[in-house]
């Protein structure tokens, strides 16, 4: 079974769109209560390596992109999940799975202000710390 | 800088320009290769130490400051007390676009101002990065101005 | 009583108040904890890179480390390309792959020597940087500067490699690969440096999984992945070479690994200098529509990760940069405890960091919260550690 096949199997009806730019660029969407059963999924399970996460301010709301890479096909894999609530964003810290996730949701936490509920170590990561509460970089005003 | 200060230290500098010691300080927003070029001018092709030139461990060792990098909020006090620290007459030298005016990076949200904002700069030397001869050359210049020569 | 000392790490900036990049916590001699700091050079690119057109990226993008200076244009634009389906030329495919190439050899060569330098082996650090300038002088002709080369561009490579060029490249190449030979000697047979940096901040497999670790840095613990022979680039999947992966997990094994990437990368480069055809070097790209793209390359540090959406306008709505040592530097956390603070410094500069962000760590010792050490102290720490064992060889 290819991984792809794999992921399906497991994930089943988690799976939001399903979108294959081309054979090596996957993309899946989850919502976000299901992200930290789909990481364990990718990391643990079958064994994808965590590339790194993109969090982007979008009209619809804040969407973080979880990059994964099958190192044996050369295939990425990046799961996308949305946070509606722009005033209190918060979603679950994939931390406790794995310290591969610590810095990267510090890094999105001070650029865009989303929370990671259960982050052993949320403080800010590249902003000084005497830089402004309540100003986030990355945010288009 | 007033223009008696700056006697005071052509006078004091003369005596030192027969070997430099310089302090290098990355003050944050580097790519580093302007470092690595400066680090280059230790190696055998270059070889600035043939000039008495010599890298040292400690600010208050030294009579030349070497600034790279662009200045980020994290580093920009910590330029400043450094520069305090230098025991005066001292000469600070911007190498790099970077320590120029921020170079490439102008328009981030942080790099707060261009380096001779925060302190004040004798000698630029421009270049993305300057190549090493570029370096000895702006020192030479450097040398010879405060020994008042042409 | 036992009070925890923090040790600073810094080649030439022992900094006295200021949260440093590395702070050592030890008892006695060994390391019990580190924090690790960074942020220094945070310069704000991802959202610089929003306000350029995707042209203007590639320059900026390329500055964001000076010695992997033309992996993060190469991941860029592989993402670019990505997104926009675009067919790259076939000898602008082997151009990107030489220049690549050549950066992996001097950028080894600057880690060799900054090893060297750590551990009190001078002449290495001497002799490692004397033989960079060969492949600058080359990177100079071909692009006009030693650094920062401007080669990459999406659809294609801004410049060409010229037939009258290519007796100097092959010429600068032999003369390498004989500086190779002496280094892989050197290293190899030494036992002054197999006791050195054998067994020194080990990461196991295991733990290279945990913290998805790249790079020379993951395959010295036995993780085969690179991603030129996984996700293939440019020309890589067409020239033979190999991957080269060591079980040990230590110090030691890093620096087999960087050695003995450097005759790959020599002999990747002899072969796209052969099979190199005429042609075309530029796509000639008019727009990007919108969409994702996702671009990766293998740096020398490991691998670059670019991503980048466009809403079908000239410039990208979102960009993300995501560096090897990120991934590589947290990893420290593991392999420098335990171990004692003479080899703190070889064991984290073993990743091969950017040198600038080694430079500062801390050091506050408890209850008093003053310095106990600095950079230079430490260095020499290492460097004395060279020498009681070398006295021990005789």
């Amino acid at each position: 079974m290819s991984i792809l096949d794999e992921i399906k199997q497991r994930l089943k009806d988690k799976i939001g769109d399903w979108y294959e730019h081309n054979p090596r660029r996957i993309y899946f969407s989850v919502d976000k209560k299901e992200i930290k059963e789909a990481a364990r999924v990718l990391f643990k399970d079958l064994g994808l390596r965590f590339a790194t996460a993109t969090g982007t301010d979008t009209p619809q709301g804040f969407e973080i992109l979880y990059h994964f890479s099958f190192d044996k096909t050369g295939q990425m894999v990046s799961v996308r999940t949305l946070i509606e609530d722009k005033h209190n964003p918060q979603i679950d810290s994939l931390a406790v799975i794995s310290p591969a996730f610590e810095w990267i949701e510090r890094e999105i936490w001070e650029m865009l202000g989303i929370k990671f509920i259960g982050h052993p170590n949320l403080k800010r990561l590249l902003l000084a710390d005497d830089w402004p509460e309540g100003k986030y970089p990355l945010r288009q005003r | 800088m007033n223009n008696e200060l700056r006697t005071n230290m052509n006078l004091k500098l003369k005596a030192l320009t027969k070997s430099l010691w310089v302090f290098h300080l990355c003050i944050g927003g580097s790519c580093n290769n302007c470092d690595i070029e400066i680090l280059d001018l230790l190696t055998p092709r270059f070889d600035v130490e043939r000039f008495g030139i010599m890298l040292v461990g400690s600010v208050r060792h030294a009579d030349v400051l070497l600034i790279t990098g662009s200045l980020t909020y994290k580093a920009a006090e910590r330029a400043k007390r450094l520069h305090q620290q230098m025991p005066k007459p001292a000469v600070v030298v911007a190498v790099g676009s970077c320590a120029l005016g921020r170079g490439i990076f102008k328009d981030g949200y942080n790099t707060p101002c261009p380096l001779d904002e925060l302190i004040p700069v004798d000698l630029y030397i421009p270049g993305c990065p300057p190549k090493p001869e570029a370096i000895i050359d702006g020192i030479v210049k450097l040398v010879k101005k405060v020994r008042g020569e042409k | 009583m036992s009070h925890k000392v923090v040790i600073p790490i810094g080649p030439y900036h022992p900094l006295q108040e200021e949260p440093e990049f590395f702070r050592l916590f030890v008892e006695g001699e060994t390391v019990v904890d580190i924090d690790i700091n960074i942020g220094y050079n945070h310069r704000g690119i991802e959202k610089i890179c929003e306000s350029k057109h995707f042209d203007q990226v590639a320059f900026v993008v390329e500055r964001i480390c000076g010695i992997c200076s033309t992996s993060h244009p190469f991941a860029y634009v592989n993402a670019v390309e990505d997104l926009a389906k675009i067919e790259v030329p076939e000898r602008a495919l082997y151009i990107r792959t030489i220049i690549g190439e050549m950066e992996r050899i001097h950028s080894h060569l600057l880690w060799l020597g900054l090893a060297g330098h750590f551990i009190g082996y001078n002449t290495v650090w001497m002799w490692a940087w004397r033989y960079r300038e060969p492949i600058l002088d080359c990177f100079e002709m071909i692009s006009g500067n030693r650094n920062h080369y401007a080669m990459m561009k999406v659809g294609g490579v801004r410049r060409d490699i010229l037939d009258q060029h290519i007796p100097d490249l092959k010429k600068t190449l032999d003369q390498i690969s004989r500086a190779t030979d002496m280094f892989k000697g050197a290293v190899m047979d030494d036992p002054v440096i197999h006791a050195r940096l054998k067994g020194i901040g080990v990461l196991t497999r295991q733990q290279a999984i945990e913290w998805s670790v790249v790079g020379p840095t993951a395959r010295a613990s036995g993780l085969n992945i690179d991603v030129r022979r996984d996700d293939p680039y440019a020309a890589y999947d067409r020239v033979d070479w190999n991957v080269i992966v060591r079980e040990e997990g230590d110090i030691f094994a890093k620096t087999v690994v960087r050695i003995l990437e450097m005759y790959e990368s020599i002999r990747i480069i002899r072969q796209c200098l052969n099979k190199m055809p005429k042609g075309e070097i530029d796509a000639d790209v008019k727009d990007i529509p919108a969409g994702e793209g996702i671009g990766r390359a293998e740096a020398p540090r490991g691998e670059v990760f670019h991503y980048v959406r466009s809403d079908g306008t000239n410039r990208p709505i979102r960009h993300k940069v995501r560096a090897p040592s990120y991934m590589n530097i947290a990893s420290n956390k593991i392999a420098c405890v335990g171990g004692t603070i003479s080899d703190a410094t070889i064991t984290l500069a073993a990743v091969d960091p950017c040198y600038c962000c080694t430079e500062r760590v801390a050091v506050i010792e408890r209850p008093t919260n003053k310095k106990v050490l600095n950079g230079w102290d430490l260095i020499k720490l290492s460097q004395e550690k060279t020498e009681r064992l070398r006295k021990n060889y005789g």
